[in-house]
């Protein structure tokens, strides 16, 4: 396969799963926004933006967060690279420059909520939150389902998933550090029902609300929460099954290729590293600093395997 | 009575090739007429195959109309068009290994040094060149208009990278799609060999150095270019890879491909890209679409191109007039297929004859394509023809001028019901080991009434194509 | 007279550079005023890719180098036994038709001031002394002043300014007598220098004109002269950029520094 091709399969399912991620943030946003305080107003969009990594962008267009503005700039705002709009939009392009290397359906599929974005964006009444936030998960949903039904198990495919698993491992590390962020201010919140109510928000902004119900049952704390999302290998977004996930496909990879590759032996790495840890290790450590850190050695992992595989560079 | 050629009906009484679409086409009900319509509208723009349009802005994913009104040859029209078709993409190849190697017909005074050699698309970095089995144009398309029962001529050559089939062969795909019971009727030529006939062609020019099964690939500017569709719709039906510029790069004395499993060694590449564009190190230092070091592969034998560089100076516009003495001084016969008479602005009898006649001529710019920078005299304000005249004289070599051909019509379904409109022909022949094309071509139509201007960008939709089988 | 040549070109990039490809023109040419008794080309981790021998006559050699690499070095050295021919092209193999030289480039496009030299040309008693007019007062016009001028500077604007470098003189030679109706060529080559105590430019170039019944005679505007013996031809082409013994592009975001050492020395026979 060429390089290029690869490159753009990877930039689809990375994009499909940022736009998601862009509507699940304003979902979290939406709900503790209507959750009530102490001090009455709180400015936890601010915290929101600066946990998705998007608050310097909005800072420089338009100065203090607004929801209204806020809304706009992480779901219909093209200058904002991560907004739901500008990762739609480019996964659709990604899928134009390589449409042969998809299934009729798959194109359809990114064709469609693309088509249909261009009409949500000339709407000229306001938008439901809500139903937005479904929009994007709905459509997410058709594509990746799309690829999964009609896609050939090939080299592709395999690429396909690492973009898929690596950029939603990403996006589940920054939306529980939104958690960081809202409740730095306050540490003495911690333990307290506003902490739970906001693990709880948490989890339905990821669809996991019930899933964690059923897994733990009984009431929310933030040692199950971590357990769940960074280590429950069931947990269809936690990080070690997106670890996972990435690994088992670098190593189909690998196996297809007849090569061993540096990004295949990085993943195998980082995914033991997962298995051996224990919520108490990530606690001791800090929730936020070990978040942090494995943002940081994912996009190390995905350096490398564009290095590997997207650049064309490999002898 | 109109003075066009009517393909269908003559003398009131229907054409024997179009004898039984006079039954489907009149019992078709006008609601169902536009539910088809709309089906193929959707069928199109649901592949994705669009066509922007330089320059004009608007919508960069516009369509280009699809009537369903076929266009219908014979096997004897055919038979003839392919002859015709075939001896003139012979002369042309025959005409480019000449001007590139000893110049005999500029020597034997057949045709200007002046036209060939000063010319821009002349390009002497591949003198003495030739390319495997002699062939510099690979895929020639040529323009042809009818004008009566038995009289076609040759509009124009298109020697470089003529686009259009992937409409020749959509179009078809359609037709069988919503009419299939018309296929069951009518004993029509396939023309789905298409692809397989232009890969093979391609492999056929595999260079020399190539000692194994070729690795064809297409080259393309990129998704931004308005025949992308084409080229990625190409590349897949052949089964190879579209590549872009960046995805080529030379080591040593061959090129490669960039892959996900290390480089692949490339053997022909079909570039959609034109030549000043394909080597930043040959040409255009400023080409971010090209690969650096593709021309000294190319030359020494490492790589075919095709088209090949400098294939350009055989579809001039003022190359043009001279094709039919390239017949005669190659192959020894007499044209098939005529030129429209043309006068050379260049030359100061035609030019006097041009600015006196410009109210009925047809003027084009000779290095111009796609119906811009043309005067259609019939047609123009006496301000566009004055307008003409001085961009004529400002520069008169660059201009050439024909009659207003009575082009033919066929039967097209308009708002009205349906209505004669003004049609062309563009049929690829394929020049590899063998010279071959496949029964249809591109049938270009000027929807708008009474217009006679076909190219799409300027309101022209396009009609499958069908011969009939004996 | 036994010319021995050293030329180097050092490419040295801020950052390594992810790779290298070159093209070059820089075996002396093939005809009865050259003989090449010794002559090598080296590039420092380069990959000899394909060479031939192209229609004007000019041995081309393409090069690759796999990066990363953050410092390049071409080395030519040879000798050569030359023989003065009054700057004729005399056995010179070549197959592109003289007609093909008279076309312009951006660089060589013929403005009033270039056009007005070009009768000059049709003033003289015959094309040859018409060819030396020329070159006098393409010498005359523009005065030789190393930097000031570019590499991208036209003809045209050479002239304008009345200073440059032999590119200029040698662009604007052409230009002028491809408006008189003249083919005429950019030539890229050595000239030895120092003996006559005169500041050459020993990477030299000259121009190229043909006249029908003679062939292609070389003029120098830069030094008023005919190539004698002191000048080793190399290649040619339609303009300075077309001729290039060089011509190369690398693959990364490091910028280039050029640096360029000639030598062009007589050896005793």
């Amino acid at each position: 396969m060429l390089s290029r091709t690869a490159d753009n399969l990877y930039w689809i399912a990375r994009n499909m799963e940022r736009a998601e991620t862009a509507a699940r943030l304003l979902e979290v946003g939406a709900r503790i926004s209507l959750l009530p305080t102490a001090q009455g107003y709180r400015n936890d969009w601010d915290s929101l933006l600066r946990a998705s990594g998007n608050a310097n962008g909005y800072a420089a267009k338009y100065g203090h967060p607004a929801q209204a503005q806020i809304e706009s700039y992480l779901f219909f705002d093209r200058d904002n690279p991560n907004s739901v709009a500008s990762c739609i939009t480019n996964a659709r392009e990604n899928a134009r420059i390589i449409r042969t290397a998809l299934t009729t359906q798959v194109w359809d599929a990114l064709n469609t909520a693309f088509q249909e974005l261009r009409q949500l964006s000339a709407q000229t009444t306001p938008h439901e939150l809500s139903r937005l936030t479904d929009w994007v998960t709905r459509h997410t949903a058709m594509v990746r389902g799309a690829i999964d039904a009609t896609q050939l198990r090939n080299d592709g495919y395999n690429v396909l998933n690492i973009g898929y698993y690596l950029e939603r491992g990403d996006s589940t590390a920054r939306l529980m550090d939104v958690k960081y962020y809202v409740l730095l201010p306050r540490a003495d919140y911690v333990g307290s029902g506003l902490d739970n109510d906001q693990w709880a928000m948490l989890l339905r902004a990821m669809s996991a609300n019930r899933a964690f119900h059923w897994a733990y049952g009984g009431e929310i704390t933030s040692g199950k929460i971590a357990h769940f999302l960074i280590l429950n290998p069931q947990c269809p977004r936690s990080l070690i099954t997106c670890m996972a996930g990435v690994n088992n496909h670098l190593t189909r990879l690998a196996k297809l290729y007849g090569r061993e590759s540096e990004a295949q032996s990085v993943a195998t790495r980082l995914l033991h590293d997962l298995e051996k840890q224990s919520t108490e290790q990530i606690f001791e450590e800090g929730l936020h600093e070990f978040l942090t850190r494995f943002i940081g050695e994912a996009a190390g992992l995905g350096a490398i395997i564009h290095n590997s595989y997207l650049s064309g560079d490999m002898q | 009575m109109t003075p066009y050629f009517n393909e269908m009906f003559q003398n009131n009484a229907v054409r024997p090739p179009y004898a039984r679409l006079e039954g489907w086409s009149a019992d078709m009900p006008a609601n169902i007429r536009l539910a088809k319509q709309a089906e193929a509208e959707a069928l199109f723009r649901r592949i994705g195959i669009t066509f922007a349009v330089y320059g004009e802005g608007g919508d960069p994913d516009r369509l280009i109309p699809f009537d369903m009104f076929p266009r219908v040859f014979t096997a004897n029209e055919w038979a003839k068009l392919e002859r015709g078709i075939k001896q003139r993409a012979r002369a042309l190849n025959a005409f480019l290994v000449d001007v590139y190697g000893r110049g005999e017909i500029v020597r034997a005074g057949r045709i200007p040094a002046k036209l060939v050699y000063q010319n821009a698309a002349y390009e002497k970095s591949v003198c003495g060149f030739v390319p495997p089995k002699g062939v510099y144009s690979h895929i020639v398309g040529i323009d042809i208009v009818r004008t009566g029962p038995s009289e076609f001529y040759v509009l124009e050559d298109n020697c470089r990278t003529p686009s259009g089939v992937s409409y020749m062969l959509e179009s078809r795909e359609m037709m069988m799609r919503m009419f299939p019971d018309l296929f069951r009727e009518n004993r029509i030529e396939p023309i789905d060999s298409y692809p397989y006939k232009l890969r093979r062609t391609l492999a056929s020019v595999a260079p020399a150095k190539c000692d194994r099964d070729p690795t064809v690939v297409i080259l393309t500017p990129g998704h931004f270019n308005s025949a992308y569709y084409e080229h990625s719709f190409l590349a897949d039906l052949m089964g190879v890879e579209l590549v872009e510029g960046q995805d080529l790069f030379v080591d040593g004395a061959f090129v490669y491909m960039r892959t996900t499993e290390g480089p692949k060694r490339v053997d022909v590449i079909y570039r959609r890209l034109d030549d000043d564009y394909i080597d930043p190190l040959c040409f255009r230092p400023d080409s971010m679409l090209g690969v650096p070091g593709l021309m000294d592969v190319y030359r020494s034998g490492g790589v075919s191109i095709c088209s090949a560089p400098g294939a350009g100076v055989a579809d001039d516009k003022a190359v043009y007039t001279y094709v039919p003495e390239m017949i005669r001084f190659y192959l020894g016969e007499e044209p098939i297929l005529s030129n429209v008479p043309t006068w050379k602005c260049g030359e100061a009898s035609d030019l006097k004859y041009v600015t006196e006649n410009l109210h009925e001529l047809v003027v084009k710019e000779v290095h111009g394509s796609g119906g811009y920078g043309m005067l259609v005299g019939p047609k123009s304000t006496k301000q566009q023809v004055e307008d003409f005249r001085a961009l004529i004289l400002a520069n008169p070599g660059n201009y050439i001028a024909q009659p207003t051909l009575a082009l033919s019509t066929t039967p097209t379904f308009v708002e009205e019901g349906i209505a004669p409109r003004h049609v062309d022909l563009r049929p690829y022949c394929l020049v590899g080991e063998r010279i071959e094309l496949v029964p249809g071509g591109l049938t270009r139509v000027a929807l708008r009434e009474g217009s006679l201007v076909v190219n799409s960008s300027q309101g022209g939709g396009v009609k499958d194509t069908w011969v009939l089988a004996e | 007279m036994l010319l021995s040549v050293e030329h180097v070109t050092v490419y040295r990039y801020d950052r390594p550079v992810r790779g290298v490809v070159q093209s070059h023109r820089l075996m002396p040419s093939k005809f009865d005023g050259q003989k090449v008794l010794d002559w090598s080309v080296t590039m420092t981790g380069g990959e000899l890719g394909s060479a031939f021998r192209d229609g004007a006559g000019d041995w081309v050699q393409g090069w690759t180098v796999a990066g990363p690499v953050d410092e390049i070095e071409v080395r030519v050295s040879g000798r050569v036994l030359t023989t003065d021919l009054a700057g004729i092209l005399r056995g010179h193999k070549e197959l592109v038709p003289p007609e093909a030289y008279l076309r312009n480039t951006e660089a060589t496009f013929a403005d009033a001031a270039l056009q007005e030299l070009g009768q000059i040309i049709a003033a003289a008693e015959s094309p040859l002394g018409g060819c030396h007019n020329l070159t006098d007062a393409i010498s005359d016009a523009i005065a030789y002043k190393p930097g000031s001028t570019r590499a991208h500077t036209t003809a045209a604007e050479a002239l304008a300014q009345g200073e440059g470098v032999c590119q200029d003189h040698a662009q604007a030679l052409i230009s002028a007598a491809r408006s008189g109706g003249i083919p005429a060529r950019y030539v890229s080559g050595y000239l030895q220098s120092g003996q006559d105590g005169m500041d050459h430019e020993a990477a030299h170039a000259w121009g190229e004109l043909y006249i029908a019944g003679i062939g292609w005679i070389g003029f120098d505007p830069a030094n008023r002269c005919c190539p004698d013996d002191r000048y080793i031809r190399i290649g040619s082409g339609l303009d300075a950029q077309d001729a290039a013994p060089i011509r190369g592009i690398s693959r990364g975001s490091g910028s280039e520094i050029l640096s360029v050492t000639v030598a062009v020395q007589t050896q005793e026979q």
